[in-house]
């Protein structure tokens, strides 16, 4: 019996370990496959200038701009809201009431809900019936619906995270309830709150469907939120489905995997400050 | 002729107290003298903490808690409507048995209760932050880095640090919450000497299970307990000698003398 458990025990060990295992390599096939066809591609003047002839030669620099103000714009629209969403459900409604765990449902449903779907809606209420057209507002306002659910959780659980002595001993010294949560809570969450919403500029940044539908696929320098754009996902998704330049769609793609692998390891660092 | 008359600093009258339908409290009625040192004994779980967290009205932070009865402090009861719990809590301040030190640097542990209060300027706040970390004396340790984090800080410190956190908003009374049963004996011994320095200027309510500590620091001890089923009830009070040599309810000798609890 014994022998029979530690058996099983040491199969299950090994099949999580290759499991784990072909994840990493997965992984590093991808990047290693998208550096291989897409570095090549990339040098300065293929960030800096912009797409030229049919064939897109040139640079991809309107789509990178168009992305950075997407992902900065609906990171300032939705984390206010997140932030002030957290703190109401954690430290105002009770956090087991009725009301919190609805919210809690819909954010988790929410956060399931394939992209396209955000940006058939973006396109219907804030393209057409807002009349925003296609623009950084419309599409903005879209990524940040779709990242609010994402940001809104982790910033819970990281207010939940503040121990309760620190609370205790905040009121002990006469401080009130907003004092608390804005120099002790938020103070002390305030790494790991950061941490989610970089996660969530990640998603922002990588985003195609939404903006597509939102933002448009002119390429444009936006400069005020009227403007439209195409960001590089979308610029990446039409290069290659309509057979236009493999090439660049690597490039793009190439820079997008830096970036957001650049976001990722920014969050793993800040979480780890905490950590100390 | 050199009389000196006790004032008290809280008057405690017929006070109960509920968690949901869960009696805790039944009944305390009990003086604490001002600028003296008042321990609160008895077993672990008997409602020692519950009943100090009525003296600034911490448990209001608990939800379903019922209070009744009066807390008289400074001759106002502040279970009243109109009291100003921000003003109580910065009067009655509290120590609690794990330090818990913000993570900040260890000035701005100090300085955070005068801020909040409305001090700005950087010469006060320093001055502020000397004078409460020598009067915890913690000072001469940390004077070199009152940057660094507060977590750097060894335990015992981090409870000198909580104190000085307490003495910087220039609290009447100072609660304390077992606030030695996390150290080791070393820095409980500088506690218990920087307790009986305070006495001259700060009224002091212990509660602590270490019967010694009791002995040692208090002046009053009051023994709470709860039998079996029962809401915690004042036993016995009065001055440390007596409770320790010659307690009057036989519940206390047994206690004291360590045959329950
Ligand atoms: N927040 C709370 N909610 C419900 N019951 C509590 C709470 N805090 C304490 N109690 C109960 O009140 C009684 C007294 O607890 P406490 O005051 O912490 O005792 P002590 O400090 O003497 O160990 C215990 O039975 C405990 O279970
Ligand atoms: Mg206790």
């Amino acid at each position: 019996m014994y022998e029979l458990r530690k058996a099983l025990n040491n199969i299950f060990l090994t099949l999580t370990w290759i499991a784990s295992v072909s994840v990493i390599l997965i992984l590093l096939f991808i990047i290693a496959y998208i550096t291989y066809k897409g570095a090549p591609v990339v040098n300065l003047k293929f960030i800096t200038t912009w797409p030229q002839g049919y064939e897109a030669k040139g640079g991809i620099w309107p789509t990178i701009i168009t992305t950075f103000y997407l992902t900065i714009f609906s990171a300032a629209i939705v984390t206010p809201i997140a932030v002030g969403g957290a703190i109401y459900l954690t430290e105002y409604s009770k956090p087991f009431s009725r009301f919190s765990r609805y919210v809690r449902f819909a954010a988790d449903t929410l956060s399931s809900v394939p992209s396209i779907v955000y940006g058939i809606f973006g396109f219907a209420f804030f393209v057409i019936y807002l009349g925003f057209g296609w623009s950084m507002l419309s599409g903005s306002l879209t990524l940040a619906l779709m990242i609010l659910p994402l940001i809104l959780r982790s910033t819970e659980e990281a207010i939940l995270d503040v121990p309760y002595g620190y609370k205790e001993a905040s009121y002990g010294l006469g401080a009130t309830k907003w004092q608390t949560i804005s120099r002790v809570v938020l103070r002390t969450a305030f790494p790991r709150i950061l941490t989610g919403v970089i996660l969530g500029m990640g998603r922002a940044f990588g985003e195609t469907a939404a903006v597509m539908l939102t933002a448009g696929m002119a390429l444009n320098i936006p400069i005020s939120v009227f403007d439209g754009g195409r960001n590089m996902s979308s610029h990446l998704f039409l290069l290659a489905t309509e057979g236009i330049s493999l090439d660049a769609a690597f490039g793009t793609a190439f820079l997008l995997l830096v970036i957001i692998l650049f976001f990722n390891v920014g969050a793993k660092r800040i979480a780890r400050r905490v950590g100390k | 002729m050199n009389i000196k008359i006790k004032e008290n600093a809280f008057e405690v009258r017929n006070l109960n107290l509920w968690y949901g339908k869960h009696k805790a409290l039944e009944d305390i009625t009990i003086d604490i003298v001002k600028n003296a040192i008042t321990a609160i004994i008895g077993p672990s779980g008997c409602g020692k903490s519950t009943f100090l967290r009525c003296l600034n009205r911490m448990n209001d932070l608990i939800d379903g808690i019922r209070i009744e009865g009066k807390v008289y402090f400074e001759g106002k009861n502040i279970y009243d409507e109109g009291t100003d719990v921000v003003l109580l809590r910065k009067r009655v301040g509290m120590i609690f048995q794990q330090p818990n030190p913000f993570p900040m640097s260890i000035y701005d542990n100090v300085a955070f209760g005068p801020r909040l209060h409305g001090i700005r300027d950087r010469n006060r706040l320093d001055e502020i932050v000397k004078d409460s970390l020598e009067k915890a004396s913690l000072w001469k340790e940390v004077k070199n880095k009152l940057n660094e984090s507060a977590l750097s800080l060894s335990g015992g410190q981090q409870q000198r640090l909580a104190i000085a956190r307490v003495l910087a908003v220039e609290p009447e009374v100072i609660l304390m919450d077992e606030p030695c049963s996390a150290l080791d004996p070393a820095s409980t011994q500088r506690i218990e000497d920087l307790m009986v320095e305070l006495k001259a200027n700060y009224t002091i309510v212990i509660v602590t299970h270490n019967m010694q500590q009791a002995a040692r620091v208090s002046d009053f001890t009051a023994f709470l307990l709860a039998e079996e089923n029962e809401p915690a009830k004042l036993i016995e009070y009065g001055e440390t000698g007596q409770i320790f040599t010659n307690p009057k309810d036989i519940r206390t000798e047994n206690y004291i003398t360590g045959r329950f609890g």
